[in-house]
């Protein structure tokens, strides 16, 4: 299949694209933190993974150093995973939709940090585990008695569909757990996204039949009380899911259930 | 005998299986397992809800016939071979179509957001090679919504006790241990050869571990990657295939590649705009005039050629990938009538994929997730512009070969321990790193199935080999384990110590470059010695690599340096392939052996591997002993067609596809036709 290949080693265009990235070897080292840039040559299309993978190719500084080439995660590169989120130019944001043309029209150097809000794996890479621990604490999933036929699912209407698929779309990137204030080392805030799945699984025919085990977990420390209505998780959700409206749901369903629990039982 | 059988060892340990890769097959085979009470080691490269398989768009095939077509899985079977041009298996293909409709309604259960009627039932649409709605979709996400759907049932067996044979639950100990970034490195083979658990690594520790498992499944996804930019995810490296077929795993049917005809070129990834674009109603076109300058929408209704629905009047822009493939390719690069380019003044390897009559609230209700991803990365709106799309190598039909046990009504025995079997006992393999369900063409929406039914078989298979193990990995002895991580901390140490000039990206590139070139839609076999000859230089070249990186946590280079190693391996095993191959069938096209030829090569391609000196070879084998639970199994590269007899594919014709199954007189359908003239349509 001859297509032609967009990216060459050597310099076509003359344009070329400046990266500062920080760095830092491991959570324990923080002597390595550093800042290094490379220029690499611009190519179509450029987005700010393909620019990573142009150093890789070439791990050289613009001092003329060569490094070990940058740590970052990804995996889908059409922003679904929820891999390679970071800071981009200072904003929490999936890097793989990052467009060079439009981050740095005029070769405006793109600066990439990782985010701050969860413990450093090294350069790029974060430890996000604790998004998934809390999925397990808030029981993220229907109480499925086992794979066997037993034929189709409830019915449900377009419209329940229509609302539960937009939330089922977080892809535990993190975004919203960066920007919100209330997520911070001093605090256990659950935080955004777990509490958005929680509204989704209670939202199921099926899965509403345990809503308060799920509610339960939400109402004491670090739950949705916790929430400081800042709305700066829903500004920067690359999936634009409603947090907002998710956490002012839930929280009503709490406060239900913190008054009417016994009675409902 | 019930000894190794036994949850617990004498001393309490857990014995359990490994399964390695969290995609829908892994994790199906996990829940699978889970169920029936075998505990499991979880292993992935990243967190499983990453998995590749979150990037499937456009939906998961179930004959359900909620449309009042007719649809039953005999004609699912029937098209699914028939577009798979006659190279798959029949009785596992029967079984996958007889189960469809039973895991759609599983994943319902789940809690999968399907898009739905009216009525509040399942909604399904149209994909290729088929004229009946077959297709459950979740908007143009699918994937990720059955990945999730799995993933949180996975989840719920990481909160599970153990419990031992007598109902006492074993503290501390779940059911699902996930190992989260880590590496599968290599399987521990005892004496007689058997699985008796694996060597991995921690991405960011870099410590390497041996761990045993009672048997092992590899769920590692396809080697898209091989190909340097492609519809797939980045770590779609085909790795742990190539690491077991290194250890003696039979590859098959490597040559059968599909190239997807609609994607958004990009440096980084080849985007998919999946083929439910075209299910819904997208139409692709070109302009009549090839120096056309007026912009897609500017062009008027009678300056463009429609032309896969001139040329298949009967599936139109509906015909399977293969095909359609081949017809985008001959558009743009043999008749050069590709999307005119008036800054470049050239024609661009693009055609028009047009969604643009199609009002916008539909395509926002069921197609939004792929026209945002057009949007945000072509910086173009799809809902008014008709899309500019290119071929791109998407999915890999070959794969481990894995064998199966046909049952009296033509599907599989169920929980029979030959299925999803590896040659390797005690190795199983599932998902698109298997070779069994799509011949030499896929059906588009038929992956996320035949994933998903894999894992419900191969969990079952797994559990019985288990309960009929002589011997656990548990009571073996503990050198066997020592030994394999030794060997492997050494491996990984020598390539730390690489020191020359070649940089392993760089080589990755250019392989990729070499195979996306000459190894995708047509195949030359003077071209593809040459392609042979590159690969010996790249590994040639791989001895020189320089590894820059020496830090002890998370060093992705030097993963990828043994990544690039099993990428070698894998891209020579497809080339060579392609190169004996002499016939044309489904997605494997040589313009100068046009025609499929049956009696030839009605047979699956058995890959074996050989090594000499630094470069690797292929040894083909036309069959394979193995052992199993006591029993020597003989088996060979003979294409079951008990079920669909071979004949000639013409998707000109309006149900050709299915012809037999719903007793339509079409032309062929007897079974009398003989393969002469499929490939015509080529
Ligand atoms: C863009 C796109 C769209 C698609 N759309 C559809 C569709 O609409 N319908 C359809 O039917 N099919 C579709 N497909 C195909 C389908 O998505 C895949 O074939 C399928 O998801 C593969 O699933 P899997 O479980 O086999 O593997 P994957 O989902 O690829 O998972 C592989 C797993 O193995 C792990 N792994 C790999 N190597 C290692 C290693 N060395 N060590 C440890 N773990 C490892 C990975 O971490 C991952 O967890 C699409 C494919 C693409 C690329
Ligand atoms: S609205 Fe709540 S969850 Fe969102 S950013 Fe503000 S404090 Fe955080
Ligand atoms: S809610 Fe949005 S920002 Fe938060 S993790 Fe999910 S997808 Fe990311």
């Amino acid at each position: 299949m001859a297509q032609e290949t967009s990216s060459k080693t050597k310099k076509s265009s003359g344009r070329t694209v400046r990266l500062r990235v920080h760095r830092q070897d491991g959570p324990h080292a923080p002597e390595t933190k550093r800042v290094e840039e490379f220029e690499i040559d611009w190519h179509p299309q450029m987005n700010v993974i393909s620019a990573l993978m142009e150093v890789q190719r070439n791990p050289v500084t613009v001092e003329g150093k060569t490094v070990a080439p940058i740590v970052w995660e990804s995996v889908c590169l059409e922003e679904v995973c929820g891999s390679c989120t970071m800071l981009v130019n200072g904003k929490v944001r999936q890097s793989c939709t990052a467009l060079i043309d439009l981050l740095s029209p005029n070769g405006e150097v793109v600066d990439l940090a990782p985010m701050s809000k969860f413990p450093l794996v090294r350069d790029l890479q974060v430890d996000r585990a604790r998004m998934f621990d809390d999925l397990k604490k808030v029981k993220a999933w229907i109480q499925l008695d086992g794979t066997h036929e037993l034929g189709p699912g409830p019915r449900q209407s377009p419209e329940n569909q229509e609302e539960a698929y937009p939330l089922s779309r977080c892809m535990t990137c993190g975004c919203c757990m960066e920007a919100c204030p209330q997520v911070h080392e001093g605090s256990n805030f659950i935080g955004p996204a777990a509490i958005s799945q929680v509204r989704l699984f209670n939202l199921h025919p099926s899965g509403k039949m345990h809503a308060a085990e799920r509610l339960e977990t939400l109402m004491g420390e670090g739950g949705v009380a916790d929430c400081g209505k800042a709305q700066n998780c829903v500004e920067v959700c690359p999936k634009e899911i409603p947090l907002v409206d998710s956490i002012a749901q839930v929280s009503r369903q709490a406060t239900k259930q913190m008054l009417f629990g016994w009675l409902l039982k | 005998m019930a000894k190794a059988a036994s949850t617990t060892t004498e001393s309490g340990k857990v014995r359990r299986v490994i399964v390695v890769g969290g995609g829908l097959a892994g994790l199906t085979t996990v829940i699978k397992l889970c169920e029936a009470g075998v505990p499991v080691d979880l292993f992935s490269l990243v967190p499983v809800k990453r998995s590749h398989s979150v990037c499937a768009q456009g939906g998961i095939n179930a004959s359900v016939n909620t449309k009042g077509e007719g649809d039953s899985p005999k004609v699912h079977l029937e098209e699914t071979v028939y577009g798979g041009d006659f190279l798959a298996n029949q009785p596992p293909v029967k079984g996958m179509a007889d189960a469809a409709p039973g895991i759609v309604f599983m994943l319902d259960r789940m809690g999968v957001p399907f898009n739905r009627t009216s009525e509040g039932l399942l909604d399904f649409r149209r994909f290729g090679g088929t004229l009946f709605h077959r297709t459950a979709f979740a908007g143009a996400t699918t994937g990720q919504q059955l990945l999730y759907a799995l993933d949180e049932q996975v989840r719920r067996y990481e909160t599970v006790d153990v419990e031992d044979d007598k109902g006492i639950i074993v503290r501390g100990e779940k059911m699902v241990r996930k190992f989260e970034f880590w590496d599968f490195l290599s399987i521990i083979q005892d004496d007689e050869g058997r699985a008796r658990g694996i060597v991995a690594q921690d991405l960011k520790s870099m410590q390497i571990e041996s761990f045993p498992g009672d048997a092992v499944c590899l769920a590692t996804g396809g080697p898209g990657i091989v190909f340097g930019r492609s519809t797939n995810s980045v770590i779609n490296t085909g790795t742990a295939a190539g690491s077991v077929y290194r250890q003696g795993a039979c590859y098959a049917n490597g040559e059968a590649i599909q190239v997807h005809p609609t994607a958004i070129p990009g440096a980084d990834k080849l985007r998919l705009i999946s083929e439910s674009a075209r299910g819904e109603g997208g139409r692709v076109w070109v302009p009549k005039d090839p120096k056309e300058k007026r912009r897609g929408k500017d062009v008027p209704e009678k300056d463009r050629e429609y032309f896969l629905e001139d040329k298949y009047p009967g599936y139109g822009n509906l015909v399977p990938r293969d095909i359609a493939s081949r017809e985008l390719f001959l558009k743009c690069f043999h008749e050069n009538k590709g999307v005119f380019n008036s800054k470049s003044g050239k024609n661009e390897l693009e055609v028009y994929l047009d969604l643009t009559h199609i009002p916008e609230p539909t395509l926002r209700r069921k197609l939004a997730g792929i026209l945002e991803i057009y949007e945000k990365f072509v910086g173009e709106d799809p809902y008014h512009n008709p899309m500019r799309v290119f071929p791109a190598v998407h999915y890999s039909m070959g794969g481990l070969w894995v064998d199966f046990e046909k049952s009296a009504d033509g599907g599989l025995v169920k929980g029979s321990p030959r299925n999803q079997s590896t040659n390797i006992e005690g190795l199983y393999a599932a998902g698109e790193c298997d070779y069994q369900y799509h011949g030499a063409n896929r059906l588009g929406a038929n992956s996320l199935l035949s994933c998903i039914y894999a894992g419900l078989v191969t969990g079952p298979a797994m559990a019985t080999y288990r309960a009929n193990l002589a011997k656990s990995s548990w009571d073996l002895s503990s050198s066997l384990f020592d030994k394999a991580e030794k060997r492997e901390q050494q491996n990984y140490d020598a390539i730390l110590k690489m020191d020359g000039g070649e940089n392993p990206y760089v080589i990755h590139k250019e392989l990729g470059d070499t195979m996306l070139r000459d190894v995708t839609i047509e195949r030359h076999n003077g071209t593809l010695e040459k392609v042979l000859e590159k690969i010996g230089e790249y590994e040639d070249r791989y001895q020189k690599i320089g590894v820059t990186d020496t830090s002890p946590r998370a060093n992705q280079g030097a993963q990828f340096v043994r990544h690039l190693k099993n990428m070698l391996v894998i891209a020579r095993v497809i080339a060579t392939g392609a190169k004996n191959r002499d016939e044309s069938r489904g997605a494997h096209f040589k313009p100068e052996f046009k025609t499929r030829d049956d009696a030839n090569w009605l047979r699956t391609t058995m890959a074996l591997y050989k090594e000499d000196g630094s470069r690797s070879e292929v040894n083909f084998v036309r069959a394979l002993d193995y052992n199993l639970c006591g029993k020597p199994l003989h088996v060979t590269d003979e294409v079951d067609i008990s079920l669909v007899t071979p004949r000639a594919r013409k998707y000109e014709q309006a149900g050709a596809a299915s012809a037999a199954a719903t007793n339509t007189k079409a032309d062929g359908a007897d079974g009398k036709a003989s393969g002469k003239e499929a490939g015509a349509s080529a």
